[in-house]
């Protein structure tokens, strides 16, 4: 017999590099992503948007537009009735359905360049165009804000009249753009800083930032005579696309189904709906099928971004090096409706580290940019990066290698986090270890090259989940899962059903089913897919191995207790060995009809019990004096997987991740001008990492396992966008003397500092 | 004014079609032609997502219009593998999981085809300048990069 390997199975493609169901697709131009769905007899929709960042709509008519030749459809506001106000957990976030029409389709004003005032369906893209042109919108232009502390001013432009800052006693009695203020508070702040002997305290600066997806939001949507919907589109959550527009367009949820195609990247862009419910209403409306998708321009204009912030961090230690007290203050911009993710922000400032005394407030405020969506680790990055940039300093101060110091004040095992509760096991002193053994920490530095450490936290979520396993006639196995599969989650789930059920992985077959073939699954973000799926799979697998058993005991006339199901079989027990032999999944397979019809199991599931996931970035880097440029030269991210189910995809989340971090940190912002328009709207203005910007990355995977889930994983794709920022900024300061606070730090920002110091030359 | 009338040569397959003026080359593939693996990312010719080869020349077919290519050879990722084998690059990146939400995917392997095609033996360096111009949001590259340098050491040795 095999050796019995992960979670007691005799064979263990969990952990092994397979190469994944959906890889030959994907290599072969064959995968079919968001705008390669097409309809016979299919309308092209296009969205006319505001040009102003801050308007009222006076009128909008829409004749001309209806009287071109070719022009099957026109909606506008009247299209949507409008939503009550109710705040809705979204995952990370919070939704509100009253914003959500007023994002998808302005109503009283257009609140950012770019904002969706109508839209047209027609029978080709060039008609569509001209159509555009022919909407004849009247605008009240009003004076706009684009920065979110300008906006939380005395007398900045209001966006919302009926937005009174909630968490404020007394409650407000005048409006303003502070939507929200959000506190968390342990031990006694003050008294904590008295037993400080060095306090530090400082401000930072992040821009608002794009998830930069590669694959515009596309949808494809048909309406029938009889109500019901179907819409292919790319999303992180088709289960959440049939809930938004059935709401939004007054539709039985029953009657809608949405099919996710292959989704070119998300990153928590996809979470929200755009142009589906465009699609849907425009189709409605002409009654043939109306297929949308965005330009490049339009996916920086009117999709993302995640919130530029201001962060004021005051941390005090003793002169031992351990921290006694913290204090943030957090200040996201929201864009256009209120719901920045200043809540995680706040929740995961500090959440490293084992501090007695802490305090952080967070302001959610509106003002003229595209409503932010969640980016990986919503909200974390920005308050991380401010807490590891002083972090780095109080080492500096008191002459403590700053791996040491993140030691000596790590949250472990029994740590009570400020934000509520008490850690389990977890990995954040394994990735600080890990890291300290590299080579990479100890290799040598030239001039103007610089070493940053960081280390950073997500939590991670769980939430509902269903998945099927169907045992064909064959023995092979369909695996049906339902939230959308972006980075290998079908080659991570194959391989548990595989060991589950102990079938070869090539016989299992895993897809990614519509709306109409699961119940409800909330969608992929949150780092939640490969943690509650395989949790998942694994309750489906024991009502196909509980199934199995009891037709055995029928076929052989034998008791519960005489049989069991290991290593893909199952065996007969005792006595009953001699008188009948092990039958395997593909044995039932074959009897399937004659012992109860058809073989499977779903898992239904709310996953409870995700574990946090620890991580700690190395990074060199190198300053050309002269252009104020910035060469990331070797990086190095430990972070703990809990379990890695596919070693490999792990390793990517944890390389994009760090890559995503440095465009964060040296390249990547929204620049407005003084009119409220974005300026750098495609991919040459707004620079992303390309393959000449970076090195390898190396990783190293820590597992400590997650006790709650039954192969120990945690979630792994959000936590490797939080430790960059810091770690870039911390060796900035080693590669320059300088503590830039203000990202990106852009060579013209850097080349500026450099001249102030009057360092600009080699 | 009228359509114009082009014929040209598509994976080695004869085609034509008509096409407006303004229509790209990636127009012409994914819409008119159907052939949906040269993907639209931005239409500025900075993400390299509908990489195709011209005349044996690598362009992004967004920058390339379709009454331009009369009489000229087109070859796409869908034309990458020869019958039921994968191209060696196509397998190594299989192998090393050189793809996570697969769109620049064909892109990347078009360009990676052209630079070994002009060069069996690249540099790390001459890998990550050859596909700087190719956008990729998942990986940070590394598997790419190590996916290409691993297939032309192979092809190398034949």
């Amino acid at each position: 017999m095999a050796e019995t390997t992960t979670n007691g199975h005799a064979q263990s493609v969990v952990g092994t590099r397979t190469v994944r169901p959906d890889g030959v697709d994907k290599v072969t131009g064959r995968a079919r992503f968001g705008a390669d769905f097409n309809l016979p007899g299919q309308l092209i929709g296009r969205v006319l948007r505001s040009p102003h960042p801050h308007a009222r709509i006076v009128s909008i008519d829409t004749s001309k537009a209806e009287a071109l030749p070719g022009v099957k459809a026109v909606i506008t506001r009247a299209d949507f009735a409008d939503q009550p106000s109710e705040f809705i957990p979204a995952g990370e976030m919070m939704m509100n359905y009253k914003d959500v029409v007023r994002n998808v389709m302005a109503r009283e004003k257009a609140l950012y360049e770019g904002h969706a005032v109508a839209a047209v369906a027609a029978t080709s893209a060039a008609v569509a165009r001209r159509a555009c042109k022919l909407i004849d919108v009247q605008y009240e232009v009003l004076p706009h804000v684009i920065d979110a502390v300008e906006a939380m001013q005395p007398g900045a432009p209001l966006l919302h009249d009926d937005l009174f800052t909630v968490g404020v006693e007394p409650r407000p009695d005048k409006p303003s753009n502070v939507a929200k203020k959000i506190e968390i508070k342990q031990g006694d702040i003050e008294a904590g800083f008295q037993k400080a002997d060095l306090v530090i305290e400082r401000e930072f600066k992040t821009a608002p930032v794009h998830q930069g997806y590669i694959e515009p939001h596309a949808a494809l949507a048909t309406v029938s005579e009889d109500g019901t919907a179907e819409v292919w589109c790319s999303t992180q959550g088709h289960f959440i696309v049939r809930a938004h527009c059935a709401r939004l367009l007054g539709l039985d949820i029953g009657k809608v189904r949405v099919t996710a195609s292959e989704i070119g990247g998300g990153f928590g862009g996809k979470t929200v709906v755009y142009l589906e419910p465009l699609a849907l209403a425009l189709s409605k409306k002409a009654k043939r099928p109306v297929k949308m998708v965005m330009s490049r321009e339009e996916v920086f204009k009117a999709s993302g971004p995640t919130s530029g912030a201001t962060v004021r961090v005051k941390m005090g230690a003793t002169k031992d090096g351990k921290f006694v007290a913290a204090t943030a203050e957090l200040k996201y911009q929201a864009g256009a409706f209120q719901g920045s993710p200043v809540q995680p922000g706040v929740m995961c400032a500090f959440a490293p580290y084992d501090i007695e005394h802490v305090y952080v407030v967070g302001y959610d405020v509106v003002s003229n940019r595209p409503k932010v969506a969640a980016y990986r680790a919503p909200g974390a990055p920005i308050s991380e990066y401010a807490v590891e940039s002083v972090v780095d300093e109080i080492a500096k101060k008191l002459d403590i290698d700053p791996i040491d110091l993140r030691m000596q004040n790590a949250a472990r095992e029994g740590t009570k986090a400020a934000y509520g509760p008490k850690f389990g096991p977890i990995g954040l002193e394994e990735t600080l270890n890990a890291v300290k053994k590299t080579e990479h920490w100890n290799a040598p530095l030239r001039k103007w090259q610089g070493r940053g450490v960081a280390s950073g936290f997500w939590f991670n979520i769980g939430g509902e989940t269903c998945v099927s396993l169907t045992v064909n006639e064959d023995g092979t196995v369909s695996l049906v899962a339902g939230t959308p599969d972006i980075g290998g989650l079908r080659a991570s789930l194959a391989a548990v059903a595989a060991d589950e059920l102990g079938v070869p992985f090539d016989k299992v077959r895993p897809i990614i089913g519509d709306t109409g073939s699961l119940g409800f699954n909330f969608l992929t973000g949150g780092s939640r897919s490969a943690f509650s799926g395989s949790m998942a799979i694994v309750e489906a697998a024991k009502q196909i191995k509980a199934d199995l058993c009891a037709r055995a005991c029928k076929m052989w006339e034998a008791k519960p207790e005489q049989v069991e199901f290991s290593d893909g079989a199952v065996r007969p027990l005792g006595a009953l060995a001699e008188k009948a032999k092990p039958m395997t999944i593909a044995d039932f397979a074959r009897v399937a009809g004659k012992t109860g019809g058809p073989i499977g199991g779903v898992g239904r599931i709310n996953a409870q019990g995700a574990g946090p996931s620890f991580g700690t970035h190395l990074v060199d880097l190198e300053v050309d004096p002269e252009t104020g440029r910035a060469t990331i030269l070797r990086y190095t991210v430990a972070q703990d997987a809990g379990r890695a189910l596919h070693p490999a995809y792990v390793e990517g989340q944890y390389q994009g991740g760090a890559v995503q971090g440095i465009g964060w940190a040296l390249n990547e912002e929204y620049i407005y001008g003084a009119d409220g328009k974005l300026q750098n709207a495609g991919f040459l203005d707004y620079r992303m990492p390309v393959a000449s910007d970076v090195p390898m990355i190396d990783t190293v995977l820590v597992e400590v396992a997650n006790p709650k889930h039954p192969y120990g994983v945690r979630g792994v794709g959000e936590t490797p966008i939080v430790p960059p920022l810091g770690a870039i900024a911390n060796a900035m300061e080693n590669a320059t003397g300088i503590r830039f606070t203000e990202l990106p730090m852009s060579p013209p920002k850097v080349l500026k500092a450099l001249k102030e110091k009057g360092l600009n030359k080699a | 004014m009228a359509k114009h009338h082009i014929q040209a040569q598509v994976n080695g397959d004869e085609v034509e079609f008509l096409c407006e003026t303004e229509e790209t080359l990636l127009d012409v593939l994914r819409d008119t032609l159907n052939m949906t693996g040269s993907k639209e990312g931005c239409s500025s010719g900075d993400c390299g997502a509908c990489s195709v080869m011209l005349d044996g020349r690598l362009v992004c077919s967004c920058l390339v219009l379709g009454c331009e290519v009369g009489g000229r050879r087109i070859e796409t990722i869908e034309g990458m593998a020869q019958g039921e084998k994968l191209h060696p690059l196509q397998q190594r990146f299989l192998e090393h999981a050189a793809l996570q939400c697969g769109i620049c995917t064909p892109g990347v392997l078009v360009a990676s085809k052209a630079l070994l095609e002009r060069n069996s033996n690249p540099t790390e360096t001459e890998v990550r300048y050859w596909l700087a111009g190719n956008l990729c949001r998942c990986t940070g590259y590394d598997k790419i990069v190590t996916a290409v340098m691993d297939t032309a050491a192979a092809m190398r040795k034949g």
